[in-house]
């Protein structure tokens, strides 16, 4: 086999597909061979690099060169630079933000310095669609140790020790969970991979899928060789096409490799897999309802007990894992669970893979070990607030989570610390907020989605969040009154303490850490009618500094309402009963005469 | 495409694609590896050097050594092609001039794998472009 | 049985293992409240999906609340059930049902039996703190249901009897979130739906989103207009109900005061259903007769077994989901349209009054006599054998808008000739009735011999699928008897694959038969009133001189002077039908 001399890594997620990698892919692999170099020189298509905020990423190898926003242009200078010359595109490499170094191993980078990848291990190392390349990773190999060395006990056993816990939010013991559903004598069983991501923000789970799949079917394999089960499903939202894609490609290489079917490894065990699409709703991630809408009814939750690992899909003991949590597995099977659990704090083992998002100058994809502190994530990894505004809180966990501030910076990130701190770990989703962003308004957001998410079977869901979004948009419209405040806490305990399924028992989480952490904010809200982030447009008044106006009437011309109104070099007027607070004004202004009181 | 009967039909395979992805691995830890860079230059070319850094890769890999072999731009010692500069974990970079593959294959059983020093040095202490 | 034992707010209580909480607290003296929690013994309904969270209970070593309808009591469980966090909860969750409710109470047909009306008062709800915008939707007004779905509560009731009870499939949970409702497909209209009227959605639910349309106006239209006659004809079901309505026991007889009540309501001639039950005998039993011994002598032609067709349920049913076997029920038209076939010619010439002049009005237990009365094929040059059908609810709505006192009410006869039946006629009000009546006739004309036992204990009963091989005198007759739409199914699918050992087979709509119509007073998921109904349907045949349809004089009579013989040519002209196939018609409006 000739051997690569130089490979070409191109960043294939999603993400840095929006950016157009595809045509990246398409232009440096036609400039390769213009250059005539295409013998030596292989362009590969990986999965999600994590660093989102710099992709498209272009990563070359063996000199790990790590090309940063890289556009199409781009192709022909990196080929005939780096590839023929072997001089590296210095304005392509990242710079780092301080000391405006170029830097171009990926591991000098603060973004990556701190994480340890191993649910995303492959992820933009490996070609996703090619087999070969997971096996050559020893893809499948935990597989085959598990089938010939070890028993479905063992290795139960050894995820027990291990310390995982389930990684789509509720943080249950991986292992535990296997064996409820071993336990459970029935003719047929099934394993199911959870892939129904859907907090806003979080691409956790489609960013393993698309940059590592068969780690997730090797996984499925090994759980329906410990809990008996020969089927498995995927359950996976219609709006990830490039995840299905890959997947689809995965499943059917994996069949014809014999790593997915009859007799595997001929061992006897048999296992397929199939894949199911959702619509795309929230709560099919809760496990009841996403086996529910496996079975073509509507996809709502039911009351547990019975747990699906009594009666799951079809009524049939039935085991259901998220995707992140199957990446793990195959490293804990070869590398031990001593390994995994010398990772992370007492009780919550491993790393996490978080989705970054908000604003944080390094926004993107990253996994780390538990037990990293917030200020670690959020400033080291992070880079820092962007535009060297002031932090002002953290939202983990997406919708179900609530935020945390300045004072939980140093806590360690773990399953227990996040839920004793008034959040919780939740699929991984981590959105950051500045002094600009108004809590009100973040706890209304939130609510906005499970408003539009809840299922509507039970009714403190269906209802009470319905009238929790009301009164909190009433607060940020400034009509709230300190009752309001009152009933706002009251509707938020009850509908967490009474609702059905997950989703509405979290769901008041964001309002209740907002109120519990900034008090004073919606104080000035519903007392002093202001919003001190400046963000709710009713709350703002624009005012012209009548010593600062010089009558120009640039803003008189910007204006779409016709609020403004004054002589020609005289001191101008906003009319607060025509003004929309569109900002276009203020924006306009050479003089800085307008400010928002 | 091979159906995989056992689990050492796996290893077989494994063990046979290793190579697709070996030169990413060693990639993810290139500072500790020796670091072959070969001179790529058109004089460079002209001279061999894409022989020599074939065999070099080859060669390296049949010996099970841990090296990363990569081109560079020219040296500036145009007279002395093919030229390749060896960096061997925390010693200075030393380039090799006229390094045909019987150089290659001497350069390789004694200076990289034993760390002699071999004839063909050129004696300045030369930097190829900054690495980081 | 493994016992465990638990402590309900502070009572130690000992309960078989499976047992709810709800259950439990129930032995202790606790009745937790419930909202849409149903189920109905002894039949197939059970609605449980946990969704109003009006039963919830604190549970010791729990973070939240946790449902006591669909929570299992575990061995040394700690349950309270009325802490203020509790009560709070129940109170804030209640206020949040109505405050996406319409305020319509004072003129909601449900009110007074409005399940959430009547928890809302239980719980003292005087003022509702939460707020926001109410749900709309498009409603709904078919002929035999309306829907008014912003009472929609989503306690999913109706879906279960709908989907997991009678197998029909129309009404499911559409939308998501605060828009969610039940509701047909796409909104459609329950006409252009594969509804079949049954009811049993109405029967169920707890608000007003599901009620019958309300013919009572029409009704007085008639009797106020001089021009017309109106007559009125009442169901067998009718009698054995219609006491509740009036705060007298499940199960009592209120025959006479029902008929007096109709006099002076001001129909001009009150007669019974139950003659035209006795005439559905004589024709429905003929053909059974008529199709076995063709049967016997080996003609292939001839299918059985024969179904029953006197429930409008049950026919839509077949209609729409079996239009591959029409040709197995018999042809018989139900006794309600019989009785407006009859009125319409016999009774009309006898009077000498134009069939337009005459008002047939009926009164039944039934949503889907609504949808029959209506069918074109039931109709003369526009004009309907039977003009208005009102259900046992709308009757007593009409005699206390009359003001009558019921209670004071002397006991009246129907007036004759139609108001004349014998016992069998009244049994069709109970599942197995009908073919109890028809096996007392059948049995009589096929073997020539008296009966010496007209009760046929074996065909009576409460499970929902039911079997009986009845000796004709040496000939074993193998009948089947369903109730629910979902027994019938199981029956129909049966024949279908060829395995069905039935000769005949009745089939009812509803659960218990016409006892438990969706047009009968509100039986708030108890079944014993289903029960003490059909013994009070037993009660009254056994009471009744004569026993079998063909004995009734009347019947004899309307033969002799009018029909001629059963299933003879004017027979088939006026008292029997045909089926249509109906097509799955989706319109998106």
């Amino acid at each position: 086999m000739a051997k690569d001399k130089i490979q070409v890594l191109v960043c294939s997620g999603t993400g840095c597909r929006a950016s157009k990698s595809d045509e990246i892919v398409k232009n440096i692999s036609q400039a390769v061979i213009e250059n005539d170099i295409d013998k030596d020189v292989q362009v590969i298509r990986t999965g999600c690099f994590g660093f989102c905020e710099k992709g498209p990423i272009v990563k070359m190898v063996p000199d790990n060169t790590f090309y940063v926003q890289v556009s199409p242009d781009d192709a022909e200078e990196l080929v005939a630079e780096h590839l023929v010359k072997g001089r590296k595109v210095e304005r392509l490499l990242y710079e780092n933000p301080e000391t405006k170094e170029r830097i171009s191993d990926s591991k000098h980078m603060d973004f990556y310095k701190k994480q340890i990848r191993i649910a995303l291990r492959n992820c933009g190392f490996i070609n996703p669609e090619n087999i070969e390349e997971y096996i050559a990773k020893d893809g499948y190999m935990a597989l085959g140790k598990v089938l010939t060395e070890l028993t479905p006990e063992k290795t139960i056993g050894l995820l027990i020790k291990s310390g995982l816990r389930g990684r789509g939010g509720g943080g249950f013991p991986t292992g535990l969970k296997w064996e409820l559903t071993r336990k459970v004598k029935a003719e047929q069983k099934y394993v199911v991979c959870n892939a129904d991501e859907g907090d806003p923000g979080a691409f956790m789970d489609r960013s393993i899928l698309e940059g590592d799949p068969h780690s997730v079917l090797e996984a499925m394999a090994i759980n329906g060789y410990c809990t008996g089960a020969d089927r498995g499903l995927i359950y996976i939202r219609a709006e990830y096409p490039l995840a299905i894609e890959r997947l689809k490609i995965a499943i059917n290489q994996a069949r014809e490799y014999g790593l997915l079917g009859e007799n595997i490894m001929g061992t006897g065990f048999n296992f397929d897999i199939e894949i199911r699409y959702g619509a795309g709703a929230f709560v099919c991630g809760e496990e009841t309802a996403l086996i529910h809408s496996m079975e073509g009814l509507r996809g709502e939750p039911g009351v547990k007990p019975p747990f699906p690992s009594e009666k799951g899909y079809k009524e049939k003991p039935t085991n259901v894992n998220n995707v992140e949590t199957y990446a793990n597995i195959p490293p804990i099977i070869l590398k031990g669970a001593d390994w995994f659990a010398s990772i992370g704090t007492e009780k919550s083992k491993g790393t996490k893979v978080f989705a970054l998002a908000g604003k944080v100058n390094n926004v993107g994809l990253i996994e780390v070990p538990m037990g990293i502190t917030l200020r670690e994530v959020i400033f080291d990894i992070g880079g820092g607030i962007k535009d060297g505004k002031k932090f002002k809180a953290v939202q983990t966990g997406g919708p179900s989570g609530g935020c945390l501030t300045e004072k939980h910076l140093d806590i360690p990130i773990d399953y227990d610390n996040l839920i004793a701190a008034g959040s919780m770990m939740g699929s991984g989703g981590m959105i950051v907020m500045d002094e600009s962003d108004c809590m009100v308004s973040m706890a209304k957001f939130y609510l906005d989605f499970t408003v539009e998410e809840s299922c509507g079977k039970c009714a403190p869901c269906r209802i009470g969040n319905k009238r929790l979004y009301e009164l909190l948009d009433k607060i940020t419209e400034g009509k709230g009154t300190e009752e309001d405040l009152f009933k706002l806490r009251n509707l938020a305990n009850v509908v967490k303490d009474t609702s059905l399924c997950g989703l509405g028992q979290t769901s008041p989480n964001p309002v209740l850490s907002t109120m519990d952490n900034f008090p004073e904010e919606y104080e000035a809200h519903v007392k002093d009618s202001k919003c001190h982030a400046g963000q709710c447009t009713a709350l703002m008044q624009y005012i012209i500094k009548e010593d600062a106006c010089t009558g120009c009437t640039l803003c008189v011309r910007v204006c779409p309402v016709d609020a403004i109104s004054g002589e020609r070099k005289m001191a101008h007027f906003i009319n607060q009963d025509i003004c929309i607070k569109c900002g276009a004004c203020m924006e306009k202004c050479k003089f800085d005469a307008i400010y928002i009181a | 495409m091979t159906k995989v009967k056992s689990l050492e039909d796996l290893k077989k395979i494994r063990d046979e694609l290793q190579a697709k992805v070996s030169l990413r691995e060693k990639a993810e830890h290139y500072e500790q590896l020796i670091q072959v860079k070969v001179s790529m230059a058109t004089c460079g070319i002209a001279s061999g050097a894409k022989e020599t850094m074939e065999y070099m890769i080859n060669e390296l890999d049949n010996k099970a050594v841990d090296a990363v072999v990569s081109q560079t731009g020219c040296m500036g010692y145009c007279y002395a092609e093919p030229t390749i500069e060896i960096t061997r974990q925390g010693e200075e970079p030393v380039v090799f001039g006229y390094v045909d593959i019987e150089k290659a294959q001497e350069i390789i059983d004694k200076y990289i794998i034993s760390g002699e020093m071999v004839d063909g040095i050129i004696p300045v202490n030369y930097k190829t472009l900054k690495d980081d | 049985m493994d016992k465990i034992k638990l402590t309900i707010d502070n009572t130690l209580v000992e309960v078989e293992k499976g047992t709810t909480v709800l259950e439990a607290a129930k032995l202790t003296g606790v009745d937790i409240p419930t909202l849409c929690y149903l189920k109905l013994e002894d039949t197939a309904f059970e609605n449980t999906p946990g969704g109003c969270r009006m039963c919830v209970v604190e549970v010791e070593g729990r973070r939240n609340l946790a449902p006591s309808c669909k929570t299992q009591c575990e061995d040394g469980m700690f349950v309270s059930t009325h802490t203020p966090r509790v009560v709070n909860a129940r109170r804030t969750v209640m206020e949040l049902i109505l405050s996406d409710h319409p305020f319509e109470c004072l003129v909601c047909t449900k009110s007074g039996k409005c399940d959430l009306q009547s928890l809302a008062q239980d719980l003292g709800i005087r003022e509702i703190h939460y707020q926001g915008e109410k749900s709309t939707y498009k409603g709904d007004e078919s002929p035999g249901i309306i829907r008014e779905p912003e009472k929609c509560i989503m306690c999913r009731r109706c879906e279960t009897a709908c989907n997991d009870v009678q197998t029909v499939g129309t009404l499911s949970a559409l939308y998501r979130g605060f828009g969610s409702v039940v509701a047909p497909a796409f909104e459609m209209d329950l006409d252009h739906s594969s509804c079949t009227f049954c009811g049993q959605c109405v029967a169920v639910c707890p608000t007003g989103a599901l009620i019958e349309r309300d013919n009572t106006w029409k009704v007085m239209e008639a009797i106020m207009n001089p021009k017309k006659t109106v007559i009125v004809q009442t169901a067998p079901a009718v009698r054995a109900a219609l006491g509740e309505e009036f705060g007298y026991e499940a199960g009592t007889l209120v025959t006479g005061k029902m008929v007096s009540a109709l006099r002076k309501i001001g129909f001009d001639y009150v007669f019974d259903t139950d003659f035209a039950a006795d005439l559905t005998i004589m024709e429905e039993g003929t053909e059974l007769l008529e199709r076995l011994n063709k049967h016997l002598q080996g003609d292939k032609n001839v299918k059985l077994p024969m179904l029953t067709s006197c429930c409008p349920g049950w026919v839509n049913f077949f209609e729409y989901h079996f239009p591959d076997m029409l040709d197995i029920p018999s042809t018989a038209k139900s006794p309600q349209q019989m009785f407006g076939a009859i009125a319409k010619s016999y009774f009309a010439e006898k009077m000498n009054i134009d069939r337009k002049d005459l008002v047939v009005v009926s009164v039944m237990p039934c949503l889907a006599k609504k949808f029959e009365a209506a069918r074109p094929e039931f109709a003369v040059d526009g004009d309907p054998d039977v003009n208005v059908s009102i259900t046992t609810r709308e009757l007593a709505q009409m005699i206390k808008s009359a003001n009558l006192n019921f209670d004071a009410l002397k006991d009246d006869d129907f007036d004759r000739p139609l108001g004349e039946s014998s016992g069998a006629g009244v049994i069709f009000g109970s599942t197995g009735g009908v073919i109890e009546a028809a096996v007392r006739t059948a049995y009589e004309l096929h073997t020539g011999k008296t009966l010496e036992k007209v009760d046929f204990n074996e065909l009576r009963g409460f499970e929902g699928i039911r079997s009986a091989t009845i000796d004709f005198d040496g000939l074993p007759i193998n009948i089947g008897i369903a109730h629910g739409l979902g027994n019938a199914r199981t029956l129909l699918e049966e024949i279908r694959a060829g395995k069905s050992q039935f000769h005949a087979i009745e089939i009812m709509a509803c659960p218990g038969g016409c006892i438990g119509g969706g047009g009968q007073p509100y039986h708030h998921g108890d079944v014993s009133i289903l029960k003490k109904r059909q013994i009070a349907i037993y009660q009254e045949d056994a009471g009744k001189p004569i026993r079998k349809s063909h004995e009734n004089p009347y019947i004899q009579n309307l033969y002799k002077e009018y029909l001629g013989a059963p299933c003879s040519e004017k027979s088939h002209e006026l008292l029997h039908t045909n089926y249509f196939a109906k097509k799955k018609k989706i319109e998106i409006e």
